[in-house]
């Protein structure tokens, strides 16, 4: 469905020439549903826009949707549907002839659009919302009709652009279910996030970006796989045993150098959950007692954290 | 014919938007006839005591100007419109649809010469009550020149508004634009009082040549050479402004 090879965007400012996307190699099969991941500023919008023909690259080529995206952006864009990262809807505008005049730009005649937009309206529950101005719509509300305003035309490849960033919790779990269902529908969907949880959530596969460039893809357990395993985590009674359980923590089969912080130690295990009873025995034997313990699963943040030595969470907002 | 719907659903939109604001067509309307009212009375006495006037009584000579003006600021300031348009999202929106980059300016641009037409007619048929006299065949010409005028002025502020894409930026420089525009046209005070280095400065404003031959027409003057250069100078702009709103609507944003 995408099969991009070195794209790349270097933006002139001022101050002299950006690199925002440094040759991107992509692959995404139809029926995924794929994933950028990285903080603000990697190069995941500017990447989405020229694959979107709506940026030219400076560098590189793609086909999207079985057509050329330098010598056929017409029929790129006829195939498929992309919502842009602000919004797409004017205030004054009302809802339903918004997306009847999206659907007439691609050539869908009046009464299929507005057909084909009823359809929208039910499925992603704007019901009611036809005639209302976009300036009145909730937040979630505006954000499902950005996204039916994308899916008009029924595109094979949809894409989106940070789709739940600035929604409440509840409306976020409400939109992951309507992208679900793009797929569930035949779309291929092509999503940005800078929220682990919902690549996690979402993706088949994620890329993850940093400084215009991918560092790593796979599924997010083969990501989290990459990372040192489980982190176990003991809480001990007496801080002057710490050292021992360290050093026995640290004879498990595959594990790291323990960390020890007061009564607490924490080692990383390929498999946190069946290494752990063999070390309660050793622990019990030993006579070390324990307050607390806990296997902690690697996050995407755990994943972002060694690809590129710092925390997503860190960045901050562009 | 493709490009022909595509330019007739931008422009249905962007009716019905402005139909959608109150406040919006009562001044697009209203605003003609208060030009009138509060400027008309001071023609007369003005006329009479400034010499070298073009010639034709006051009403010939500056209900033409009206329209000129009217041509010029009824369409140079719509770029704030697409602004906004701009930020919601809603270009980017359908410039990722397969539509002509060109219908997506074209469709706005007829909005503005249509309301702008409507607009101009108005004004002249108020006049008539206050005292203009003109031949219908020269008028009719006359508010052509000034729709294509409007066409040029909408389409060079929208690719202003692309470029420039804030209120801020766009505001100076509409205004750095339009201002020196409208002063050297003979709108306000006839070209004929300037001195000579301000007459040759003005001469090469095509806003004035439009305004020379509007003024011929309202005379029905057809055949003067005013007449043509305005209508060149018209087409020009016409030209000039789509071209380079077109470029802009096609052109790849950063």
């Amino acid at each position: 469905m995408i099969e991009a090879r070195g794209l790349a965007r270097t933006f002139t400012t001022r101050t002299g020439p950006v690199e925002a996307v440094r040759g991107v190699d992509l692959d995404v099969d139809a029926g995924e549903i794929v994933g950028f991941l990285g903080p603000n500023g990697a190069g995941k919008t500017t990447t989405l826009r020229m694959l979107t023909t709506l940026l030219r690259p400076t560098a590189g080529t793609a086909t999207v949707a079985g057509h050329d995206l330098l010598k056929d952006p017409v029929g790129v864009r006829r195939r498929i549907g992309y919502v842009a990262q602000g919004g797409t809807s004017l205030p004054q505008a009302r809802a339903g002839e918004e997306l009847l005049d999206q659907a007439r730009l691609y050539g869908i005649g009046k009464a299929d659009a507005a057909a084909r937009g009823r359809e929208l309206f039910g499925r992603l529950d704007l019901e009611g919302l036809w005639d209302r101005s976009c300036a009145s719509l909730s937040g979630g509300q505006r954000r499902r009709l950005d996204i039916a305003l994308g899916l008009v035309h029924a595109p094979q490849l949809v894409f989106l652009d940070e789709p739940t960033t600035g929604l409440d919790p509840q409306s976020r779990a409400n939109l992951w279910e309507h992208v679900r269902s793009l797929r569930e529908n035949g779309a291929t969907v092509f999503l940005t996030t800078h929220y682990l949880d919902e690549a996690d959530a979402l993706c088949d596969r994620i890329l993850v970006m940093d400084h215009g460039l991918i560092v790593a893809s796979g599924t997010p357990l083969e990501l989290k796989r990459q990372v040192s395993g489980d982190a176990v985590a003991l809480t001990l009674k007496d801080v002057a045993r710490a050292p021992d359980a360290a050093t026995l923590a640290g004879a498990l089969a595959g594990a790291d150098q323990p960390t020890v912080d007061g009564t607490l130690v924490v080692v990383h295990v390929p498999d946190g959950s069946s290494t752990l009873p063999a070390l309660l025995r050793d622990l019990d034997a030993k006579g070390i007692e324990l307050a607390g313990v806990e296997v902690r699963r690697p996050t995407l943040d755990d994943v972002f954290l060694t690809l590129t030595g710092r925390s997503l969470r860190d960045e901050p907002a562009a | 014919m493709t490009f022909a719907r595509e330019t007739w659903i931008v422009f249905n939109r962007a009716m019905r938007l402005g139909f959608r604001e109150p406040v919006w067509l009562f001044i697009a309307l209203s605003q003609p006839i208060l030009y009138l009212a509060l400027f008309g009375p001071l023609l007369e006495k003005v006329v009479q005591s400034t010499p070298d006037l073009p010639p034709g009584d006051a009403w010939q000579v500056f209900v033409p100007g009206l329209l000129v003006q009217l041509g010029l600021f009824g369409t140079v300031f719509v770029g704030f419109g697409l602004v906004a348009e701009y930020r919601a999202g809603v270009i980017e929106r359908m410039r990722v649809t397969p539509a002509s980059r060109a219908a997506l300016l074209l469709g706005r641009v007829l909005r503005d010469v249509v309301v702008l037409v409507v607009q101009a007619t108005l004004l002249t048929l108020v006049s008539i009550p206050f005292g203009l006299r003109a031949p219908v065949g020269g008028v009719v010409v006359a508010l052509v020149l000034v729709a294509a005028l409007g066409a040029a002025f909408s389409a060079l502020s929208y690719a202003a508004a692309l470029v420039l894409k804030t209120e801020d930026a766009l505001a100076s420089v509409l205004n750095s634009l339009a201002v020196p525009v409208l002063l050297l046209s003979g709108i306000l005070l006839p070209m004929t009082l300037a001195p000579q280095w301000l007459r040759t400065v003005s001469d090469v404003n095509p806003l004035k040549h439009v305004v020379d031959a509007v003024r011929a027409l309202f005379q029905g003057d057809v055949t003067a050479s005013s007449t043509g250069w305005g209508v060149v100078s018209a087409v020009g702009l016409v030209v000039v402004g789509l071209y380079l709103g077109t470029r802009t609507f096609r052109r790849e944003s950063a």
